[in-house]
């Protein structure tokens, strides 16, 4: 698309490597997107998976090194008159969106490899328009930060969402859910669009231009900056799942095939959060305080009731769609404390939370792709994402069972796990606001702190139920006990994710320079929030951390013991193979184990107001006689409350207003006639009353 | 840092585990002495404790039918997390050159992987008793991280770093925070976390023999030999880091500073410490009866609140 009319391309900032580097890198991805929708339509069945994906996975790698070199310093700028009708095409990447590039890069690419190796015998989707929409849905998904025009903006995010919808229905003939999962994520991604299309329309008509050099330079009323920001904050937060508006993401992300849903829960999740900052802090330029502080809240409730609902959850895919919630609540909070402190006139501070929210986001985006190709591979080998029939899946699938405890490391945001740092950052700056602001910051931050680690605290129980109940102990059903390691192509993609999230979790500091751009290009405030090189530290803030001098140690430690062990007692050290002692009752079948529903029993009971979960006890008496009982059925789940509350009088809603459809259209060709008539009379009256 | 001082941090920091390591099993053995002469018992002496760790040491580790390597590997690196947090935490020198590596968030997220470890390896035995400790375990550490944060908010909020030493330096230079109603009311927060996270009465009962009252104990329960003897040994030693870093946060008088001079007074005032700090809890618990589970929660909310008072308190009456 845009970079192939080259001659129109014009380069505002220095002329050196970079530059191009970046603009042949995006010439590269729209290309490859070209030549995987054309491999789509008129390859063989048998080769089309492979090349489409080869295809994907060439743009991922296009777009990690385009946001790779915008995040070095290049920056790249395009012009594109003739591609979009009246106002053209605007192309531009700063760090901020290089950021996001670079994330959404490296998970398409990586999932497109591993979609490879999933595909053999016959799984995964293989039909000529799903395989068509992948490469577009990652080109469109790679080029969306890269927009710099409103109607440019909105073309990319809608080809995003039109063709993620087609990748989410990929298998909506196997099974009835998939649909319903379409129409929920149909919905609710087009209802974001509309406000995000109001909003930015709005905001450009008051601005005279539609380009985001032209909003940002705006002199807008404080009510219109407002109205905007909350039309964008819906349509974002829709987008990247924020309570209520998350609604869709536990069923599109769990019925998805597994590559796209990690490409959905990611990489797609993210750009709402790129949305609010491009808006909120870059176009709008910051704003008032109670907007942020709308954000933190949100992002706080969005937080606990996702990962609520994970620690519930028997579903591997759902729960792991839950803690995406979870996890873009905290990348909010961060958005939100960055917002507060910016407007307060803590700079240093706002960079911090910033930083923190952005290496959030590439932490996450880590470890759930992680899981979520685990969560697949699991799900190609035993047909099953029911942790209750899993188990004892250890020593049949062993790296994928390593690989899921290192990406179920990270997301319980525990030492030393990628997500910790990101995690360790936000409570940084939220610990160390209290002399930043005044009596409001005193009491937010306290409760941002106490929600972050609350939350923390579930998701260490949300993981380790998933580990244990779903990969340790015995197996629970008969097709976990025969379970088979996955093919080689997807344990490499899987390896890829796990090195990348080990890099992330021992040296992080390497990142500080591109992440002080990114933060820099997204308050305007040129601050080295993060650096360091063994260990963190921060701008601003005494505390430091290394997390790979604590890696070390419990490595030391570790073997230290291990070995003090063998010397101590050389007699003994032979392991004696024994029965279950189990108090003496044992040995127990595999159906007296613990499962994942009776795991979260007593969390499902400690926060059973706010999770208001559903039992049924059906018994059924004998024919003969009412006292006596034949059968007692017992069912529990917990149903997502929001949606209960706000979604089905909604719901309902719709449907009383469908029904009017056939009153008011019976068939008759005369009423429409009368329609029509009636109609431009009143249109007329209307013109010549109001002219 | 010059040769002298390096030394001198190496010196402390050997120091400080060798007298957790060894002084931990010491410290069960103190508490269940104090408890079994108020309750009117002879008692089996402070060195029962030791005596009980040879002994295991000695026998073989079995591993049950149906258990993988989670299971076997959890006594290592539980042990593992214990020597880790026995070296970050400033007990005995607030010149340990490992305070930069880890700061209280860290300590806090070390403890919580020592629990998820044997808590994994509880689940992994495949036996209802491994799964309920287990469950029951996680559920009470994911409602005590609150706390936690927020009273590491209220203590070193005034000091403008989360990293240990700094804390305690702070609290050294100005004696009379000490007595601060946020510092009180964190204390007595981290004191019921310390409660909670130990698994000590009212939370759960260590010398229990019924298997469904029990957390702690259900969740070891298939472990024998050298593994029961590394389970054993690495919780005394989380009992004796967290009460040792209770001392060194709000009566922090008698640690050294960066010389090698002052480490032997060091060691012999924190094992008074924390030798006074477990009779204490080893006679408090001789009055009270554990909690139902689900009344838990009300223990680890009120502790919470406590919590949130310390942190408006050193806001508002700064």
């Amino acid at each position: 698309m845009p970079a192939r009319a080259g001659g129109d391309r014009r380069r505002v900032a220095r002329v050196d490597r970079p530059v191009n580097a970046i603009g042949w890198a995006v010439a590269g991805a729209c290309g490859l997107a070209g030549l995987g929708v054309l491999a789509a339509v008129v390859s063989p069945r048998r080769a089309r998976q492979g090349l489409v994906g080869a295809a994907t996975a060439g743009i991922g790698i296009a777009g990690l090194l385009a946001g790779v070199a915008a995040l070095c310093g290049g920056s790249f700028e395009a012009r594109l008159p003739g591609l979009l009708p009246l106002a053209g095409a605007q192309l531009a990447l700063d760090p901020l969106g290089g950021w996001f590039v670079a994330v959404t890069g490296g998970v398409v690419a990586v999932a497109a490899l591993y979609g490879i190796g999933y595909a053999r015998r016959g799984h995964g989707p293989s039909g000529r328009g799903v395989q068509a929409a992948l490469p577009v849905f990652a080109a469109a998904m790679l080029l969306v930060p890269a927009a710099a025009d409103v109607a440019t903006f909105l073309a990319l995010w809608e080809l995003m969402a039109a063709s993620s919808l087609v990748l989410v229905l990929a298998e909506h003939r196997a099974r009835p859910a998939v649909a319903e999962a379409g129409r929920w994520y149909a919905v609710l991604t087009q209802s974001g669009f509309m406000t995000i299309l109001l909003g930015l329309v709005l905001c450009a008509a008051h601005a005279g231009g539609t380009a985001f050099a032209d909003l940002r330079a705006a002199h807008l009323s404080p009510a219109l900056r407002s109205a905007v920001f909350i039309l964008v904050l819906v349509g974002f937060g829709s987008k990247a799942g924020l309570v209520p508006l998350h609604v869709w993401l536990p069923r599109a992300h769990a019925e998805a095939p597994s590559p796209t849903s990690a490409m959905l829960s990611a990489a797609m999740v993210n750009l709402g959060v790129y949305g609010v900052i491009r808006v909120g802090f870059d176009l709008l330029g910051g704003g008032a305080r109670w907007w942020w502080l709308l954000v933190m809240a949100v992002g706080a409730v969005s937080a606990l009731y996702g990962i609520l609902q994970a620690a519930v959850a028997t579903d591997l895919k759902r729960l792991l769609a839950y803690s995406t919630v979870e996890n873009m609540g905290l990348v909010f909070l961060g958005l939100g404390a960055a917002g507060v402190f910016l407007a307060a006139g803590a700079a240093t501070l706002a960079a911090l939370a910033m930083a923190a929210a952005l290496l959030h986001v590439l932490n996450h985006a880590g470890f759930k792709a992680l899981l979520f190709t685990a969560a697949g591979s699991v799900l190609r080998a035993t047909g099953s994402r029911d942790l209750d029939t899993l188990g004892g899946l250890r020593s049949r699938m062993p790296a994928t069972t390593a690989l899921f405890a290192l990406g179920a490391l990270g997301a319980s945001a525990l030492p030393p796990g990628n997500g910790f740092v990101s995690e360790w950052l936000l409570l940084q700056s939220l610990v160390h606001a209290l002399p930043a602001g005044g009596v409001l910051t005193a009491v937010a931050m306290p409760v941002a702190v106490a929600v972050v680690a609350l939350t923390a605290g579930l998701a260490v129980a949300t993981f380790v139920k998933a580990l244990g109940v779903g990969f340790f102990a015995r197996s629970r059903s008969d097709a976990a006990a025969t379970a088979t390691e996955s093919p080689p192509a997807m344990l490499a993609a899987m390896g890829v994710l796990a090195a990348a999230c080990i890099a992330l979790a021992l040296t992080p500091a390497a990142l500080g320079p591109a992440l002080s751009r990114a933060v820099a290009a997204a308050t305007g405030t040129p601050v080295r929030a993060v650096g360091g090189g063994l260990s963190l530290q921060l701008a601003g803030i005494a505390s430091t951390m290394s997390p790979l001098l604590i890696a070390l140690a419990l490595t030391i430690a570790v073997a230290a013991c291990a070995v003090v062990v063998r010397l101590v007692t050389a007699r003994v050290t032979r392991r004696r193979a024994a029965a279950l002692w189990d108090c003496g009752a044992g040995p127990p079948t595999a159906r007296m184990q613990y499962t994942a529903t009776s795991f979260a029993e007593p969390l499902q009971r400690v926060f059973d107001d706010v999770l208001a979960p559903e039992t049924d006890v059906a018994v059924t008496p004998h024919a003969e006689s009412a006292y006596l009982v034949a059968r007692v059925a017992y069912q529990t789940r917990v149903p997502d409350r929001v949606e209960h509350a706000l979604y089905t009088p909604l719901i309902t809603a719709a449907r009383r207003l469908g029904r009017l459809g056939p009153v008011l259209a019976s068939g008759s060709v005369h009423r429409y006639l009368g329609y029509g008539f009636f109609g431009v009379i009143a249109l007329l009256l209307v013109l010549a009353v109001t002219r | 840092m010059s040769g002298p001082a390096q030394v001198a941090a190496v010196a402390a920091t050997a120091a400080q585990v060798v007298v957790v390591a060894a002084g931990a099993p010491l410290l069960v053995g103190v508490m269940r002495q104090v408890r079994a002469r108020l309750e009117g018992r002879a008692g089996a002496g402070v060195g029962q404790p030791w005596r009980d760790l040879r002994k295991l040491l000695r026998r073989q580790p079995a591993t049950p039918a149906g258990t993988g390597w989670a299971f076997r590997l959890a006594p290592l690196l539980l042990m593992g997390t214990s020597l880790v947090l026995a070296a970050v935490v400033p007990l005995i020198s607030t010149g340990l050159p490992a305070d930069p590596a880890a700061d209280l968030f860290a300590v806090v997220g070390l403890l919580t992987l020592g629990t998820v470890v044997l808590a994994l390896a509880a689940i992994d035995t495949g036996t209802a008793f491994g799964g309920m400790g287990a469950s029951r375990e996680i559920t009470i550490l994911a409602l005590v991280e609150p706390t936690i944060l927020v009273a590491v908010l209220a203590l070193s909020a005034r000091v403008g770093s989360t990293n240990l030493a700094a804390v305690v330096t702070a609290t050294l230079h100005d004696p009379l925070q000490v007595v601060s109603p946020a510092s009180l009311l964190a204390a007595a927060a981290l004191g019921i976390v310390v409660v909670a996270e130990t698994g000590r009465l009212p939370v759960d009962n260590p010398a229990t023999h019924l298997e469904l009252t029990m957390i702690h104990e259900a969740m070891v329960l298939e472990y024998a030999g050298t593994d029961l003897a590394l389970v054993e040994w690495a919780s005394s030693m989380r009992l004796t880091v967290l009460l040792g870093l209770l001392t060194s946060l709000f009566l922090p008088w008698g640690i050294a500073g960066a010389g090698l001079a002052a480490l032997p007074l060091a060691v012999l005032v924190l094992l008074v410490k924390v030798a006074l700090l477990g009779a204490g809890l080893g006679a408090a618990e001789v009055f009270i009866a554990k909690l139902r589970l689900f009344r838990v929660p009300e223990l680890l909310a009120g502790s919470f609140v406590l919590a949130l008072l310390a942190v408006a308190s050193s806001f508002f009456l700064a």
